[in-house]
């Protein structure tokens, strides 16, 4: 199986905190990742490291055999990676269907000119996008907000939002930093379905999540960090046997 | 309420306030005041795209739109050149400069954006000053009427024509941009920079696009008006005129252009009726400003809509 994203003796620090230490691991095609770890064990530093949003201090990201570490991730989006975001990052000047058109702005026409004068590639892509964008609300299932402000959503249905928005740039390689933090069990095993639906459309999945039952019933691979280290890397079985991860979790004896 | 809402209502409400306006207005005085709104409304509505659509501030605004003016007169009266000429130069050499400057600086956040634009206004507004060979120093220079194909408008009731038929093209302009992927993005922006950014917009390319329209705009309506009033002086590009277009958008409503026509037609008003407060006129802006944000934090016509919206639902 082809490596899509490899992930090579990966760092980053704030001044003294190392919160990433040469880290390595590869993201397999078409399986779903989680990575795991106690708070603070810089999982979502190293989202952040992959999806542009940090430089790292050390070490490479290669995503389809391409070095991208330290590209913006306007330029990684272009090479098909998308994410959602732990503490919601939604346009609250936008309306929800436009959150999600933000989503496909690199397939849409971009061109200024044709903007200013309404031009009817414009007019057509944008309808195109439009209802594409509710589709995608639908299939989320935040389908009832179709018509809504983005600011008048509740906060399940935002998490979702960003799911819908991501998922609008047809992503290759999908990265969701905590998608269950702050719902509840019935919203939780809805988004267990959706993460299901979107894997089965052969899209790469990494998600960060600290609900293990949606961790265990998810991904084929973990990866386990901790101190900004890599503690683990296998399969649910052997992650769920390895006495290093039960001592971190649970302390040592 | 729908009128306000769909795409082009707003467009034909103000179209039909251009077209009956004159029926009313009975001398000229009133028709130079109606100029002056519209003269201010545009650059308000390309303002209003860099500060209420992308979330950027610009409180040198004024200088691009006296550049645009002095470029105007120092073109046509000193080399002789055709107005139309001068302008478009004029818009050009403001878009180079905008350009140039605007990548450095909208790497700013808040109000270091806001400083540095503040000193580049300066900037300009001291040059204009001080190059006084060239633009007359602090008294102004004379700028020849504006002439096009051998027609020229003269008096303000047939400049009204061009004023008003320019904002209506601005207002639609603006309305387009907004509403397609460049304007979403620039809206984007405004909202989650790092959302943007991940989506695949690369949000400084799309900062120095508006960035750069909105001084186009100043810049192109700054050459006009010079030709329409005949005399220009430094004042325009002065750091209170930048605050009194910025006044404009946040009165009338950021993120909605025609918030921004209806602040620069309130704050064109304004002194007229002020007039007997003259020196006070900048306290009075001021109060207004705070005012506003104070009670109408998103401006007039977005807090007039979400009432009447509210008052729909209940």
């Amino acid at each position: 199986m082809a490596a899509l994203l490899e992930i090579e003796k990966l760092s980053k620090s704030f001044g003294g905190v190392h919160a990433v230490q040469e880290v390595s691991f590869t993201v397999q095609k078409g399986l779903v990742h989680a990575v795991i770890g106690p708070n603070g064990a810089g999982k979502t530093t190293l989202f952040n490291l992959i999806s542009g949003v940090y430089e790292p201090s050390a070490g490479h990201i290669r995503l389809k055999g391409e070095e991208v570490g330290g590209l913006p991730p306007n330029k990684l989006a272009e090479r098909g990676l998308s994410r959602t975001f732990q503490n919601l990052q939604i346009c609250f000047n936008l309306s929800a269907l436009e959150n999600v058109m933000i989503g496909a702005h690199l397939r849409l026409d971009r061109s200024f000119v044709k903007a200013l004068l309404r031009w009817p590639t414009i007019t057509r892509g944008d309808r195109a996008c439009r209802e594409h964008a509710a589709e995608l609300m639908e299939y989320v299932g935040c389908g009832k907000y179709i018509g809504s402000e983005a600011d008048g959503m509740p906060y399940g249905a935002l998490k979702r939002l960003e799911v819908a928005r991501a998922l609008a740039a047809e992503p290759e390689i999908l990265f969701l930093d905590e998608p269950a933090a702050g719902l509840n069990p019935t919203e939780t095993a809805e988004l267990d379905e959706v993460i299901h639906k979107i894997a089965a459309r052969g899209v790469t999945v990494v998600l960060v999540e600290h609900d293990m039952k949606l961790v265990m019933n998810l991904s084929q691979r973990i990866l386990v960090l901790d101190y900004g280290r890599k503690l683990a890397e296998g399969t649910p079985g052997e992650v769920r046997a390895n006495p290093d991860v039960i001592a971190a979790y649970l302390g040592a004896a | 309420m729908n009128v306000l809402n769909s795409r082009y209502g707003g467009l034909a409400v103000l179209a039909a306030i251009v077209l009956l306006l004159p029926l009313v207005l009975p001398n000229n005085y009133y028709f130079d005041v109606a100029n002056r709104i519209a003269i201010n409304a545009i650059v308000a509505v390309g303002l209003n795209l860099l500060i209420g659509y992308a979330g950027q501030i610009s409180l040198g605004h004024a200088g691009f739109l006296g550049l645009g003016a002095y470029t105007s007169a120092i073109l046509t009266s000193n080399y002789g050149w055709s107005p139309l000429a001068a302008m478009l130069v004029a818009a050009l050499g403001v878009a180079a400069l905008a350009f140039l400057v605007a990548r450095p600086i909208l790497r700013l956040k808040g109000h270091y954006l806001a400083m540095a634009t503040l000193g580049l206004g300066m900037i300009f507004s001291i040059v204009l000053t001080n190059e006084s060979a060239l633009t007359g120093g602090p008294d102004g220079m004379a700028v020849p009427g504006f002439e096009l194909l051998g027609w020229s408008p003269q008096g303000e009731a047939v400049w009204y024509w061009v004023f008003g038929a320019l904002l209506l093209a601005a207002v639609w302009l603006a309305l387009n941009l907004i509403d397609s992927p460049v304007g979403r993005a620039l809206r984007a922006v405004h909202g989650s920079e790092v959302a943007a950014a991940v989506a695949g917009i690369d949000t400084t390319s799309y900062k120095v696009l508006v960035f750069v329209v909105s001084a186009v705009f100043a810049a192109l309506v700054g050459s006009l008006s010079a030709h329409y009033t005949g005399f220009i002086t430094p004042g325009q590009a002065s750091f209170l005129h930048s605050v009194e277009l910025v006044t404009m958008v946040v009165i009338g409503g950021m993120a909605s252009t025609f918030g921004a026509v209806i602040g620069a037609a309130l704050l064109t008003l304004l002194p007229q009726v002020l007039s007997g407060l003259e020196d006070f006129e900048m306290v009075v802006f001021g109060l207004i400003l705070m005012t506003s944000m104070i009670f109408l934090p998103r401006g007039l016509v977005p807090s007039l809509r979400g009432w009447l919206a509210a008052k729909g639902r209940a």
